[in-house]
């Protein structure tokens, strides 16, 4: 499959304490303190692939860097380091603030976590689909009229309740909102930032089967950001696990689902609530994720919390290594890869 | 709570807005009372000087300092000039101050406001420094000084009452912006290829403006008064124009020897009208802010 | 079951009064919770579940009416009881946790006052030695370092920290039944399974029951022995957890079970509930609420539906129930006239 973004070292670095502005700068040369702030890694050397008509998934804990990774990504916000290749074309050069005017602005689009907070509470649904295809493919008119009711149709939004305004709408009507005007402009990439979150388990069936649909349909690429393992599950083609700001395990979804690698993962998965089957409490993981401020390049992301920590954890940073189709971070990843099956 | 859908409204934007409006009215019979006053003092507005019985300049000094009668129903003034149609004719000078005013201090405080609120940095500081500027001034004061500098026309009165109320609009929006600017429908709306500018505009300042609205009725009130403190000290409009604050100046030196009404019905308009504004106030939020409606 | 329940839920009836018209929230509500026992109660929005434990505590919503029904809690009737009776049940026999710890706690106070609050008010400890017991109360529930965040604001803590807190402050005066509403919802699966088992492992510690209310039906079932299943305001189903998953017998409940991503192997067989709630504003709703949604409707669902005998173990409000499979249980599972 060809690879349709392609991310490579990505870094996001925020700075913390005190503020990056002119006169806290000045008042800390005035203090004889250091120059530089400590800085926290929302996104610390991440590299990864999603190829065209493939959905990927995006799991980890709060604090992770998904959302750091995701607005990163979509241009929303600037990129420390790294660089984010659309087909041919890199990303990572031209400002945040003015990536809304490119012209490559709709081949990524984003549904958000919650289209109550995510829709101006002012704009009816009418006017929340109108917006990009207004700023982006400049319709007016009866052209634009079209193109929204189209679009609802699609994304099976009853066209009478184009008028209303969110806290008009259900749940699922707004998720159906959210959807709709996010692929409007017929992205190539669209992100789904935990979309069935809020929403009630008959609802999300729906939802996840529209997306799955509109997916086919119009041959978009999907990297489905989630904390609901089993969601991600059945909607993903491969997953990456983030931790701390890196990748700690990437593979087919199914597979990491069943044979998890990484001990993080392993604990992810211990922790999933399953309706048959044991609860996994030997895996549990205790205290809290250490600091991502400056964190020791030289020490796991995971050293502390991890069941097993040797020496070895904590002079070196594990690289992620690719076993097959599969890759983790972890210098044990052999002791826990799936053994093969033993035909006769 | 069950998830209701209302029953499927069929029709436009403006329909349901109405609707809308007469739901509130009807609701609350404050509103619908404060409304009612509105509309009347509006219709004083339009048709003031075409239904007044008297021409307001014309004086007339036998008649001076009648008292009410059917003739002239709030009496006359030192003048002889009939108070009744002064008193109305004086609802669209009021108005216009009132209405001026607020829509400036609307177009100043608030776009300042939004602006600091939204970029923050150094936009923030200076409109905060602008603000705290103004404060650091007893505001009546400061709208005597303007006026005193700049001359006492209508004009500059509308102006110094925008001024002093700037603080108050920019910090209202200012906060107001700060808490959306992360918004999830900002963001989106970058998303969508919206400029920062348009992001402001189309989707903060609507947001924004409901919370403004309340703040507006209530100085509407403020201009009026503020205009007739100004008055009453000489710095308000210049004589013979009818105005409620100088109509009550000029009227209060004759309370002491028993002629109330040159000082009373000018004074009880402005108190009318100031009240109904100030009950106006959360009706209209209620109106314009769409999350109020069911 | 001789022994005298720690909660017994019977015909419980919820009205709010609405602009929109009274909206008939719960409708002859009924479960038991046994001694140290952990049930869950399970649905979608909608469903009547927290509005369920908020009228067992008396915080209802203003606007909301108990128009029928009791809740024993012990000798007492929580629904029929004075104020000042409640109030001294409310924290130390009965506790609640809600949903988002954070807005939960008082932002304004130290978490360890809080706690001492309720040790002072319903515990019993005198005022001087309340705070060292707060301080305990912390460390039992795993907070590290707890002497030093005692002193805390909730806004200075994580989530998950925050819901440690809350249970803290539920569990200070060891009451005999904990209502947990959705404690778990918006936390992350790790820690989710962390503060489940704190839960699990307290509340046997105390022999205390709990109440788990939580639309996860996955969670619901691998924490709790008892499934109490909830459908715009009815108890549609009250099995024991792993009857109710491997022979779910009221058609709901096995579309629930249908709809749960993790009964799928793969996106396709995941389904969808059919049809949607009913306005529960009509005043011309049917007996059985979920009769114009269900594919097993007979002309016998006109009827008013069946109410739970005592000693039945598992309760099907259906007059079309899913049959057993081959290998029934032996637990007697009685469809009793009305």
């Amino acid at each position: 499959m060809t690879a349709l973004l392609s991310i490579e070292h990505l870094a996001k670095l925020f700075p913390v304490g005190g503020g990056a502005g002119t006169i806290a700068r000045l008042k800390r040369r005035l203090a004889g303190g250091a120059q530089t702030l400590p800085k926290v890694h929302a996104v610390d050397d991440v590299s990864f692939v999603i190829a065209k008509g493939e959905t990927v998934g995006l799991v980890g804990e709060s604090g992770c860097g998904k959302s750091s990774l995701v607005r990163t990504l979509t241009r929303l916000v600037d990129v420390s380091d790294g660089s984010i290749r659309l087909g041919n074309r890199e990303l990572s050069l031209k400002p945040a603030r003015v990536f809304a005017r490119d012209r490559d602005r709709a081949r990524i689009q984003m549904v958000f976590q919650d289209a109550g907070e995510s829709v101006n509470p002012r704009f009816t649904a009418f006017d929340a689909i109108a917006d990009p295809l207004r700023r982006l493919r400049k319709l007016r008119g009866g052209a634009l009229r079209e193109r929204v009711e189209t679009v609802a149709d699609q994304c099976g939004l009853p066209r009478q309740l184009l008028t209303r305004f969110p806290h008009q709408l259900s749940g699922g009507q707004r998720a159906r909102v959210g959807i709709a005007r996010a692929i409007a402009v017929e992205p190539d990439l669209l992100v789904l930032d935990e979309p069935t979150a809020a929403l009630d388990v008959s609802v999300q069936v729906v939802i996840l089967k529209l997306l799955q649909r509109l997916k086919r349909e119009l041959g978009m690429s999907y990297l489905f950001v989630s904390h609901d393992l089993s969601v991600v599950r059945l909607l993903c083609d491969r997953v990456l696990v983030m931790y701390l700001g890196k990748i700690v395990e990437s593979g087919p979804a199914a597979a990491v689902f069943e044979h998890p690698v990484h001990p993080y993962t392993q604990a992810l998965v211990a922790a999933v609530p399953r309706l048959h089957g044991g609860d996994g409490a030997r895996l549990r993981l205790s205290g809290e994720p250490r600091s991502p401020i400056d964190p020791d390049p030289q020490v796991c992301r995971f050293y502390g919390r991890c069941p097993r920590g040797e020496d070895s954890c904590k002079t070196a940073m594990p690289a992620l290594r690719r076993f097959g189709d599969r890759e983790a971070a972890c210098h044990f990843a052999e002791g826990f890869l799936p053994q093969p099956k033993v035909v006769s | 709570m069950t998830d209701l859908a209302a029953p499927l409204p069929r029709d436009s934007a403006l329909v349901a807005f109405l609707r809308q409006t007469r739901y509130v009215i009807g609701e609350n019979p404050v509103t619908g009372f404060a409304f009612a006053l509105f509309l009347l003092i509006v219709l004083a507005v339009v048709l003031g000087p075409h239904i007044a019985p008297y021409d307001p300049l014309a004086s007339d000094t036998a008649q001076a300092l009648k008292p009410p009668s059917a003739h002239h129903w709030f009496g006359t003034d030192q003048l002889g000039r009939d108070l009744f149609s002064r008193v109305i004719v004086a609802t669209r000078l009021d108005f216009f101050i009132a209405v001026a005013s607020v829509a400036l201090v609307f177009l100043m405080g608030g776009f300042a406001g939004i602006a600091a609120g939204f970029y923050g940095g150094w936009t923030d500081r200076i409109v905060g420094r602008i603000a705290d500027t103004i404060m650091a001034f007893p505001l009546f004061v400061l709208a005597m000084g303007i006026v005193a500098t700049l001359g006492n026309t209508v004009q500059n009165i509308v102006i110094a009452t925008a001024i002093v109320n700037f603080p108050l609009y920019a910090r209202i929006a200012r906060a107001e912006a700060n808490v959306r600017r992360d918004a999830g429908f900002v963001e989106a709306a970058r998303l969508f290829g919206n400029a920062d500018w348009r992001i402001l505009i189309f989707q903060i300042l609507p947001n924004v403006f409901p919370i403004l609205v309340v703040q507006m009725s209530l100085t509407m009130g403020y201009a009026i008064l503020n205009a007739a403190g100004l008055s009453f000290i000489g710095l308000g409009v210049r004589p013979p124009t009818p105005e409620w604050g100088i109509m009550v100046a000029e009227g209060a030196s004759f309370m002491v020897s028993g002629e109330w009404w040159n000082a009373f019905f000018p004074g009880a308009a402005l108190m009318v009208a100031v009240f109904c504004f100030n009950l106006l106030g959360d009706g209209l939020r209620d109106i314009v802010d769409p999350r109020r409606r069911t | 079951m001789t022994t005298a329940p720690a909660l017994l839920v019977e015909d419980l009836s919820v009205e709010f009064r609405t602009r929109a018209g009274i909206v008939r929230a719960l409708d002859r509500v009924g479960f038991r919770v046994g001694r140290g026992e952990t049930i869950a109660l399970v649905g979608e929005s909608g469903s009547g579940k927290s509005v369920t434990a908020y009228a067992v505590m008396g915080i209802l919503d203003p606007a909301g009416r108990v128009t029928a029904g009791r809740a024993m809690l012990g000798g007492l009737d929580l629904l029929n009881a004075k104020p000042s009776a409640l109030a001294e049940v409310r924290g130390r026999e009965i506790a609640m946790i809600f949903q988002n710890p954070r807005t939960a706690l008082n932002p304004i106070r130290p978490v360890g006052r809080q706690i001492a609050d309720v040790l002072i008010r319903h515990g019993n400890v005198p005022r001087r030695e309340a705070p060292a017991q707060a301080v305990e109360m912390l460390r039992a529930v795993g907070i590290t370092d707890p002497a030093r965040r005692a002193k805390a604001y909730p806004f200075e803590m994580s989530g998950g920290m925050c819901q440690r807190v809350m249970i803290a402050i539920a569990l200070a005066a060891k009451p005999s039944l904990l209502i947990a509403d959705e404690p778990t919802t918006g936390l992350d699966v790790t820690t989710q399974a962390v503060i489940m088992d704190l839960i699990g492992e307290l509340a046997a510690q105390m022999g205390m029951a709990t109440i788990f209310i939580t639309h996860d039906l996955a969670l619901a079932g691998q924490r709790s022995a008892r499934i109490v299943v909830m459908h715009a305001g009815h108890v549609v189903e009250n099995a024991p957890t792993a009857e109710l998953f491997a022979h779910p017998r009221h058609p709901y409940t096995a579309e629930l079970i249908a709809a749960t991503p993790d009964s799928a192997a793969n996106l396709d067989q995941l389904a969808a509930i059919p049809g949607a709630l009913p306005d529960l504003r009509r005043v011309d709703l049917p007996p059985c609420r979920y009769v114009e949604r269900c594919p097993r409707k007979l002309a016998a669902c006109a009827a008013p539906l069946p109410q739970p005998a005592p000693d039945t173990s598992h309760f099907v409000a259906c007059w079309n129930p899913l049959p057993i499979g081959p290998e029934t249980t032996t637990e007697a599972c009685t469809v009793s006239a009305a």
